[in-house]
C-alpha cells in the first residue's frame, strides 16, 4: 500500500455497517439508539439544555430565599408545597427549609457542571462538530459513542431520583467534603452512584475523541492544520480521561465509607453536634478528610478547564469566521492549549489553602496557579488581537463571542487572588469565589455554548436562527447576567459567605442585602430572558429560514457537508488543501479560501 | 452517494502505527493507570498517616491475617493466564483458530481459579472469621484490602465476560473477518495483561509490605 491515499486503500476493506445507509433504520434506530455522532451529538445537546435549565431553575428559588430569608416563594413555592409529604417536608408553607436549600445547592452545582455544560459542549458540540470538522464519516467508535450517551442519561435520571427519596438529594455541596458527606443522608448515596455514571460515560467519550481525532482525519488534515476547535477538544479529552479516574476512585472509596463502613475519610474521634460519631455503628476511624479534598480536587481542577477550553474553542471559530482574517497566533493558541491542559494537573491544592496543609505546600501551588494564568492570557490576547483591523459582522453568535472576551477575562483576573494564600483567607468560602467562577463558566462558557448553538443550528437543521429574537436574546442576557455576579464580588468582600442559607442571620450581612436582591433580580430576569432563545430554538426547527450549506462562508470541512449532514456526512471524500482560517487573502477572488476547495486559478 | 465505512477499524493507521481499537485501548489502559494509580496513592497517605500506636495504628504483618502462599499461588495463576493470552493471540495470528479457542479457554479457567481461590481461602474465611470477622469496617488496612481486591476482582470479572464472550458468540467474527477477530483478541490481551500488572503491584503492597 502506498500510504498515499489511506482512506481509498482501506475503505470497503471491513463492511462494519453492513451498507447501513442503503435501508431506512427504524425509529428506534434512528432517533433513540442511534450511533450516528450527529444525533448522538444532537441528543446530547438537548439533554444537556434541559438540565441547564433544570439547575437554573433550582438557583432562581434559592435567590428567592436569599433576597427574601424564610418568606413564601410566590406560585411555585405554594405548588410545591402542596406535593403531599415532599411538600410539608421541604417547603412548609411555601417556603424553602435549610435542608431542601443545602440539597438545591449542592445539586445546582452538580447538574450545571456534569450534567448540563460537560455534556453540551463536549458531547453535544464535539460529537457533532468534530467529526465533520475533520472529515470523518463518524466517530471511532459509534457504538461505544451510543453508549455514553445512555450512559450519561441514566446517570442523569439517578440525580433527578435522589430528590424524592427520604432526607432529599445530596446535602454536602457539590464538591461533598467529608465526614459532612459520609454522614449525609441517603441522597449522598445515590449522588455517588450517578456520579461513577457519569464518569465512566465521560471516559468512553473522550477515549472515542481523541482516537478520532488522530485516526481518521481526512487527506490532507494534518494536525496544524486542524481547527483550533478541534485542538481545544483534543486537550480537553485528555484531561476528561486522566483526571477523571481519580475521582471515580474517590467515589468508590466513599461509597465504601457509607455502605460499608470504613473509614477513609473518618478521622478518629470524630465528635458531631456534641456526640461522639456512633451512626447506627462504630467507626473505626483513622481516616483522613483532606484525602477526599485531594482526589476531588484533582479532578475538579482540570474540571474547570473541561468546562472553559472547548467554550474558547467556539469562540475562535465564530470570530476568524466573522472578523473575515486568519486568527492571530493560531500556533501561540494551540501550544497554549497543550500547556494549559499540562498545568491543570498540578494546580489543585490552590483550593484547599484554608486546610491548614502547609505553607511549603501552599507556595507550591500558589506558584503553579501563577503559571497556568500565563497560558489562559495568551489564548485571551490572541483572540482579542484577531479582532484587530477586522471588518466585523455582528451577526448573533459573534455577539456571543464577542462578550465572551471581557466576561472571561474578568473571571480569570478575580481568579488571581483566589490563587495566592494571603488574600485567599479572607476570601475563601465567601461570594467572591461564586461571582469569579460564575464569569468564567456563566457568562463565559454559555455565551459560549449560545455562540455555537446559533452559529451551528444551520448545519444542524439546514435553517437558520431568528436574527431579531437572537439580539434581544443576546443583549438582555448580558446585562442581566452582569448584574447577577458582578454584585456577588462585593458580598464577597463584605465577608457574605457562600453556603449561608440566611444571610440576615449575621448582622455585618446587613448593608449588604441591597446588592444579595440585585443579584437575585439579576438571575430571575436572566431567566425570562431566555424565553426568546427556547422559543427562536423550536420554532427554528421547524419554521426557520433555509439557508445554504455554508450560510457564514466559512473555510472549515463541516460547512462543505450537506445541511443537515446525510449519513456518513460528506457526499464526495473531502480532502483538505489548506490551513483552516483562509479568510480575507491577497488576490483571491473571494474573500474566504475553505479548506476543502482546490486551488484558485 | 459516499459510504459511512470507516477507515482503520482493522488495519494500521500509516501515523500511529495502531488501528483504532487498539489504541483507544490503550487509552483507556491510562485511564485505569490513573484509577488504580489514585488507590495506591490513598494506600501510601492513609498508611503514612496512620499513628504509631493506638486502635487506628497500621496492623503487623500477623495482624493482617494474610497468607502469601495463598496470594503468591494466586500471582502465578495470573502470571501463566497472561502467557495463555498471548498464545491465544500467536495462534490466531498463524492462523489456527482450534488452538487459539483453546488458549483462551485455558485463560478462562486459569481466571476462574484465581477468583475461586480469592473466594474460598480468603474473602470467606475473613468474613466468617470467629470471634471477630475481618470486615471492611475493622480497620483501614482491610478497608483497603477489600476495596482495592475487589475492584481489581471486578476487572477479572470484565475480562472473563469478555474472554467468554470470544469463546463463545463473539467467535463468528473469526469466519468473517479473521484479521478483525485477531485484533479483538489482542485487545482483550493488552487489558488481561493490565489487570495482571494491578495484582503484581496488589500483591507486594498487601501480603509482603
Amino acid at each position: 500500500m502506498s500510504g498515499k491515499h489511506p482512506h481509498s486503500d482501506h475503505r470497503g476493506h471491513h463492511d462494519l455497517h453492513g451498507g447501513g445507509q442503503h435501508h431506512e433504520l427504524g425509529f428506534w434506530r434512528k432517533w433513540v439508539f442511534s450511533t450516528d455522532h450527529k444525533m448522538i451529538g444532537v441528543q446530547y445537546a438537548v439533554t444537556a439544555l434541559v438540565f441547564l435549565f433544570f439547575g437554573f431553575s433550582l438557583i432562581m428559588m434559592m435567590r428567592w430565599q436569599l433576597a427574601n430569608p424564610n418568606k413564601p416563594i410566590p406560585v411555585i413555592g405554594k405548588v410545591m408545597a402542596g406535593w403531599g409529604d415532599w411538600g410539608e417536608t421541604y417547603m412548609p408553607g411555601g417556603a424553602m427549609t435549610p435542608d431542601l436549600y443545602n440539597s438545591f445547592g449542592a445539586m445546582h452545582g452538580t447538574i450545571m457542571v456534569f450534567l448540563g455544560i460537560v455534556p453540551l459542549i463536549v458531547g453535544g458540540f464535539g460529537n457533532f462538530v468534530m467529526p465533520l470538522q475533520i472529515g470523518a464519516p463518524d466517530m471511532a467508535f459509534p457504538k461505544i459513542n451510543m453508549m455514553s450517551y445512555w450512559v450519561y442519561f441514566v446517570g442523569g435520571v439517578v440525580m433527578l431520583a435522589s430528590f424524592f427519596v427520604p432526607g432529599g438529594a445530596a446535602n454536602s455541596g457539590w464538591t461533598s467534603y467529608a465526614p459532612l458527606s459520609v454522614t449525609a443522608t441517603q441522597g449522598q448515596t445515590w449522588w455517588l452512584v450517578g456520579m461513577v455514571c457519569l464518569i465512566t460515560s465521560s471516559l468512553l467519550g473522550s477515549m472515542n475523541f481523541i482516537v478520532t481525532i488522530v485516526q481518521l482525519r481526512a487527506k490532507g488534515l494534518t494536525m496544524f492544520r486542524l481547527p483550533f476547535f478541534v485542538w481545544a477538544q483534543f486537550v480537553t479529552s485528555f484531561l476528561l480521561l486522566l483526571a477523571f479516574p481519580p475521582l471515580e476512585a474517590a467515589g468508590i472509596l466513599q461509597l465504601m465509607d457509607r455502605v460499608a463502613g470504613t473509614s477513609f475519610f473518618m478521622p478518629e474521634g470524630l465528635v458531631i453536634s456534641g456526640q461522639q460519631l456512633v451512626q447506627g455503628r462504630e467507626i473505626t476511624g483513622g481516616g483522613s478528610p483532606l484525602l477526599w479534598q485531594h482526589l476531588f480536587w484533582f479532578l475538579a481542577h482540570p474540571e474547570v478547564y473541561v468546562l472553559i477550553l472547548p467554550g474558547m474553542g467556539i469562540v475562535a471559530e465564530i470570530i476568524a469566521n466573522n472578523t473575515r482574517k486568519p486568527l492571530w497566533g493560531y500556533r501561540a493558541l494551540v501550544y497554549s492549549s497543550i500547556f494549559l491542559g499540562f498545568m491543570s494537573f498540578i494546580v489543585w491544592a490552590h483550593h484547599m489553602f484554608m486546610t491548614g496543609m502547609g505553607t511549603k505546600i501552599s507556595a507550591f501551588f500558589a506558584t503553579t496557579t501563577m503559571i497556568i494564568s500565563i497560558p489562559s492570557v495568551v489564548i485571551l490576547t490572541a483572540l482579542v488581537i484577531s479582532l484587530h483591523n477586522g471588518s466585523i459582522r455582528f451577526t448573533v453568535p459573534m455577539l456571543f463571542a464577542l462578550a465572551f472576551l471581557p466576561m472571561f477575562a474578568i473571571g480569570g483576573l478575580t481568579g488571581l487572588p483566589l490563587g495566592l494564600p494571603v488574600p485567599d483567607i479572607h476570601l475563601h468560602d465567601t461570594y467572591y469565589v461564586i461571582g469569579h467562577f460564575h464569569y468564567v463558566v456563566a457568562p463565559g462558557t454559555i455565551f459560549a455554548v449560545f455562540a455555537g448553538i446559533y452559529f451551528w443550528f444551520p448545519k444542524v437543521t439546514g435553517r437558520k436562527m431568528n436574527d431579531l429574537l437572537g439580539q434581544v436574546h443576546f443583549w438582555f442576557s448580558f446585562i442581566f447576567i452582569n448584574i447577577t455576579f458582578a454584585p456577588m464580588f462585593w458580598q464577597g468582600l463584605g465577608g457574605m459567605l457562600r453556603r449561608g442559607f440566611d444571610p440576615t442571620a449575621y448582622a455585618y450581612n446587613e448593608p449588604l442585602m441591597g446588592l444579595v436582591r440585585m443579584s437575585s433580580w439579576g438571575a430571575w430576569l436572566l431567566g425570562l430572558a431566555q424565553i426568546p432563545f427556547i422559543i427562536n430554538f423550536f420554532v427554528s426547527i421547524f419554521a426557520g429560514q433555509k439557508v445554504s450549506d455554508n450560510p457564514w462562508e466559512a473555510t472549515t470541512l463541516e460547512w462543505s457537508a450537506p445541511s443537515p449532514p446525510p449519513h456518513g456526512n460528506f457526499l464526495t471524500e473531502p480532502v483538505v488543501y489548506r490551513g483552516p482560517y483562509e479568510y480575507s487573502v491577497p488576490g483571491a477572488r473571494r474573500d474566504f479560501l475553505p479548506q476543502f476547495a482546490a486551488a484558485e486559478a | 452517494m459516499s459510504t459511512a465505512v470507516l477507515p482503520y477499524t482493522v488495519k494500521p493507521h500509516p501515523m500511529t502505527g495502531l488501528y483504532s481499537g487498539k489504541f483507544g485501548t490503550w487509552l483507556f489502559l491510562a485511564s485505569e493507570v490513573m484509577l488504580f494509580g489514585a488507590l495506591f496513592s490513598s494506600y501510601v497517605l492513609l498508611r503514612v498517616g496512620a499513628p504509631a500506636t493506638g486502635p487506628t495504628a497500621w496492623p503487623s504483618h500477623e495482624e493482617t491475617h494474610l497468607s502469601w502462599k495463598i496470594g503468591g499461588f494466586n500471582t502465578l495463576v495470573l502470571i501463566v493466564s497472561s502467557v495463555t493470552m498471548v498464545m491465544a493471540w500467536a495462534s490466531l495470528k498463524m492462523g489456527d483458530f482450534a488452538k487459539g479457542r483453546g488458549y483462551l479457554i485455558a485463560t478462562f479457567l486459569l481466571a476462574t481459579t484465581f477468583l475461586v481461590v480469592k473466594l474460598v481461602f480468603e474473602y470467606v474465611p475473613k468474613f466468617t472469621h470467629q470471634p471477630h470477622p475481618y470486615l471492611p469496617s475493622t480497620n483501614n488496612f482491610f478497608a483497603l484490602y477489600y476495596t482495592m481486591t475487589g475492584l481489581h476482582g471486578l476487572h477479572v470479572v470484565g475480562g472473563m465476560i469478555v474472554i467468554g464472550y470470544f469463546i463463545g458468540p463473539g467467535a463468528a467474527l473469526w469466519k468473517r473477518d479473521p484479521e478483525y477477530f485477531t485484533n479483538r483478541i489482542e485487545c482483550t490481551g493488552l487489558y488481561w495483561h493490565f489487570v495482571d500488572l494491578v495484582w503484581i503491584f496488589l500483591f507486594p503492597v498487601l501480603y509482603l509490605m
